[in-house]
């Protein structure tokens, strides 16, 4: 039966998920993670598929492991850093190789719009030695899973799927298909291929090695790489959205688009190169392409003027052309451009009514030396909360405290705070090692019971499922006590006077706490509104405690004391009624409405 | 529109309901017949920060992102903001401003300062500046929620997409129940528009 050919608006992300269902996926599983989360988020909806949030990446991939040991058509996605967390296991599944299907889609974040760092995830590829393909918009991102996962069993290895933010994160036109169903064929024993101590670990390099030479070969001959003929004068080598920069500002030029990167088609590219006048390679982040380039002894140019910083646009990459003298000068139009008015400050900022808020204004009160980890409440590092120290990784915080405190005989209480999806993922084994090595560290779990700045997640405290099962929920007091921590408290953080004094008490106590706060977030899984609250404006003396709560819904009004300080007024249509400016207010001033 | 391809860029702050607006318009420009490719970020940058989204439509789009000075029209849902995106505007391109000040909690700790007069400033540099008073508008058709149908009226004026596409996507993409009154203040935002 001819069906008409369903064209839709999809996400990058989104595109993957329906990549996934069209080749047979049946097991897909995640951490969430920008810009990486909405792959599993709609995979999750797709008959045939069981999809499912892992505590952390690394247990994701192994998950994902087993699928395809047992041969199932399997998809891992994560995000850039996420990959660090899988490392271990990607470096040797390489050796192993697969029996269904892997495909490991890493979603990089060049510009850091919500990551830590912008590392280029290009190279886990060429460290592991496996395949990767890198799709330039939501169609190819749809196509290339497919095309992944038979790479994938034809060469018995796992392949790399790499995107970008604008890949992810952009929409585009995109065709989709049925299923096609790939039956579990099972798990086989067979040592020599997946017990990897060294006997047959060595045997399994051989493999590998070979492997790299048949995927020399296929690099050559693939349609994922083609040339666009254009103006002789000009040979552009790009792929993922680079590329599409790249057609933007140099529409006229040849190109050898790479969608299969890793290993390059260097023969390709040498013969491409001797076709056109000047080589030039046009790739987001380090240049990685340019180096294998040149390393082969093809003249190109790159990184003289494409930034290896940031997030590249198709204005950087104009500049970078005018500066290197590939394009002639700026046109009319790129001089009339009116400066940009950004200098106002806008930084995110926690939600109105977030539990997060009063546990940090004690805090500050403690002037706790405070070491932070990733998650919306990194965002009291910013003013005018200031009141979190560092942020490295996922888990950091335990271990970067038990360090400070190991070393500093602190005047200032050394306190680690950590979210309750960030506990689960990374915080369980540094707090045994605060425990094991006698740390007397504060260890604060903020436990808002989701995963709460990339969208809302379920996590093993939750007791939902990705699948929308109902599951045990981790308690944190019982795993603190089973890990060994004799000290633990629970305290309300929308009780402000109580969450102070129990963490004075806390951390002048010799030996290791741990402080559950407990407190939903607002916003997930659905948004909390109680009665909104009134500052009285008469008696309003202008102090400034309540702005200094950063709380989104309190800002300076119009009015002036005698004094001249400015009054400050509640937006009532963002106030979520949690009170906590009522109970710092010091004159008494802040009432609910009605 | 430079090699067929139309750029709108929409500017707010997070929980406005800019990516709400710039959905409905992709939707209505791939219902018209045109490529479309449409870009925004989503993680930590949207909690009460700075949100934009780039909506490009024609022939045949590369980039998801509109290179600087190459914006048709920029509709912002707040002043400060228009003022912070003007710079996305080409030469004879249109501002659209949505009269609505949000103030950031850092202004009220004196760590920075809301600018004075963004719209004033904005035609004073030469803009070509449509300012609505959007929120007031919606208020007299009954309801505040209003103001982005009304705002995506202006915009479609300026945009040659189908009307039966916009009327359409619309009745869609807004909660039950409302689909008249947003049809309404969509045709009311045309309206002021034209004026």
């Amino acid at each position: 039966m001819d069906r008409e050919k369903v064209r839709v608006l999809l996400s990058g992300n989104e595109a993957v998920a329906h990549g996934a269902r069209e080749a047979g996926v049946q097991l897909a599983t995640a951490y969430p993670g920008t810009p990486s989360t909405e792959i599993l988020e709609n995979l999750a909806k797709f008959p045939g598929v069981y999809a499912q949030w892992s505590p952390n990446e690394k247990v994701a991939f192994e998950v994902g492991m087993g699928g395809s040991m047992a041969g199932a058509r399997t998809l891992v996605a994560m995000k850039h850093v996420g990959v660090n967390v899988a490392a271990d296991p990607l470096m040797t599944f390489s050796y192993t190789g697969i029996k269904g299907g892997f495909v490991l889609v890493s979603a990089d974040d060049p510009g850091m719009h919500s990551s830590q760092n912008e590392q280029d995830n290009r190279f886990y590829a060429k460290f592991a030695k496996i395949p990767m393909l890198e799709p330039s918009d939501s169609q190819e991102a749809k196509d290339f899973v497919g095309i992944a996962l038979d790479i994938s069993e034809r060469f018995d290895t796992p392949v790399l799927l790499r995107l970008t933010t604008r890949i992810s994160h952009s929409k585009g036109i995109v065709e989709l298909g049925s299923r096609k169903e790939y039956p579990v064929s099972g798990f086989d024993r067979n040592v020599t291929k997946y017990v990897m101590m060294p006997i047959y670990a060595r045997k399994r390099h051989e493999v590998v090695e070979e492997r790299m030479e048949k995927l020399r070969k296929f690099t050559e001959e693939t349609p994922l790489n083609r040339v666009e003929e254009g103006d002789r004068s000009l040979g552009v080598v790009a792929g993922g959205i680079s590329y599409n920069y790249a057609k933007e500002v140099l529409p006229d030029a040849s190109y050898l688009k790479v969608g299969f990167s890793n290993p390059l088609p260097i023969q390709r590219i040498e013969k491409f190169a001797r076709s056109v006048d000047q080589l030039l390679v046009i790739e987001e982040l380090e240049p990685f392409m340019e180096e294998q380039i040149r390393g082969a002894g093809i003249h190109c140019r790159g990184k003289e003027f494409v930034p290896n910083q940031g997030e590249l646009t198709p204005e950087k990459l104009k500049e970078g052309l005018v500066r290197a003298s590939i394009l002639s000068g700026l046109t009319k139009e790129d001089l009339t451009v009116q400066k940009a008015g950004g200098g106002f400050p806008r930084p995110p900022v926690l939600c109105p009514g977030c539990a997060h808020r009063g546990l940090y204004c004690a805090l500050n009160k403690l002037k706790a030396d405070v070491l932070g980890d990733i998650g919306c409440y990194t965002l009291a590092a910013l003013p005018p909360l200031e009141a979190l120290h560092s942020c490295i990784c996922m888990g950091a915080s335990i271990g970067n405290a038990i360090g400070v405190e190991r070393v500093v005989n602190p005047k200032a209480p050394v306190v680690a705070v950590i979210g309750d999806s960030t506990f689960l993922h990374s915080g369980m084994t540094p707090l045994l090692d605060a425990v094991y090595n006698k740390s007397n560290i504060t260890v604060i779990i903020m436990d808002n019971r989701i995963t709460a700045m990339t969208g809302g997640q379920h996590h093993p405290a939750t007791g939902n499922t990705l699948m929308g099962e109902k599951t045990k929920a981790v308690d944190f007091w019982a795993l603190s006590k089973a890990l060994g921590v004799d000290q633990v408290f629970t305290v309300d953080p929308y009780d402000y006077n109580a969450t102070l004094e129990t963490l004075k008490r806390a951390v002048i106590l010799p030996g290791l706490k741990v402080v559950i706060s407990r407190g939903p977030c607002v916003i997930f899984p659905k948004k909390v509104r109680g009665k909104p609250y009134r500052i009285n404006l008469e008696e309003c003396n202008g102090c400034g405690a309540c702005l200094r709560l950063g709380c989104p819904a309190i800002s300076a009004s119009e009015e002036r004391t005698d004094k001249g300080l400015a009054k400050a007024i509640i937006d009532e249509s963002l106030c979520t009624g949690c009170d906590l400016c009522a109970q710092i207010c010091p004159i008494d001033v802040i009432e609910a409405v009605g | 529109m430079k090699n067929g391809v139309m750029n709108v860029l929409i500017v707010g702050v997070g929980g406005q309901g800019v990516i709400l607006a710039s959905e409905i318009l992709a939707q209505v420009a791939v219902n018209s017949g045109h490529d479309v490719k449409k870009s925004e970020v989503h993680g930590m940058a949207q909690r009460g920060g700075v949100v934009s989204s780039h909506v490009r439509f024609g022939k045949k789009v590369y980039s998801p992102l509109i290179p600087r000075g190459q914006a048709d029209v920029v509709l912002a849902f707040e002043e400060a903001e228009a003022l912070r995106w003007a710079y996305y505007i080409k030469e004879n391109g249109r501002l659209i401003v949505n009269r609505q000040k949000i103030v950031p909690p850092i202004v009220a700790t004196k760590k920075g300062s809301y600018p004075e007069d963004p719209v004033g400033q904005l035609k004073k540099a030469g803009n070509n500046v449509l300012a609505i008073d959007a929120i007031s508008i919606a208020k007299d058709l009954g309801n505040t929620r209003l103001v982005n149908t009304l705002l995506l009226g202006a915009l479609s004026s300026f945009l040659s997409l189908k009307d039966e596409e916009w009327g359409r996507i619309i009745r869609v993409r807004v909660p039950k129940g409302t689909e008249g009154a947003n049809l309404n203040a969509f045709e009311k935002g045309r309206e002021v528009a034209w004026v």
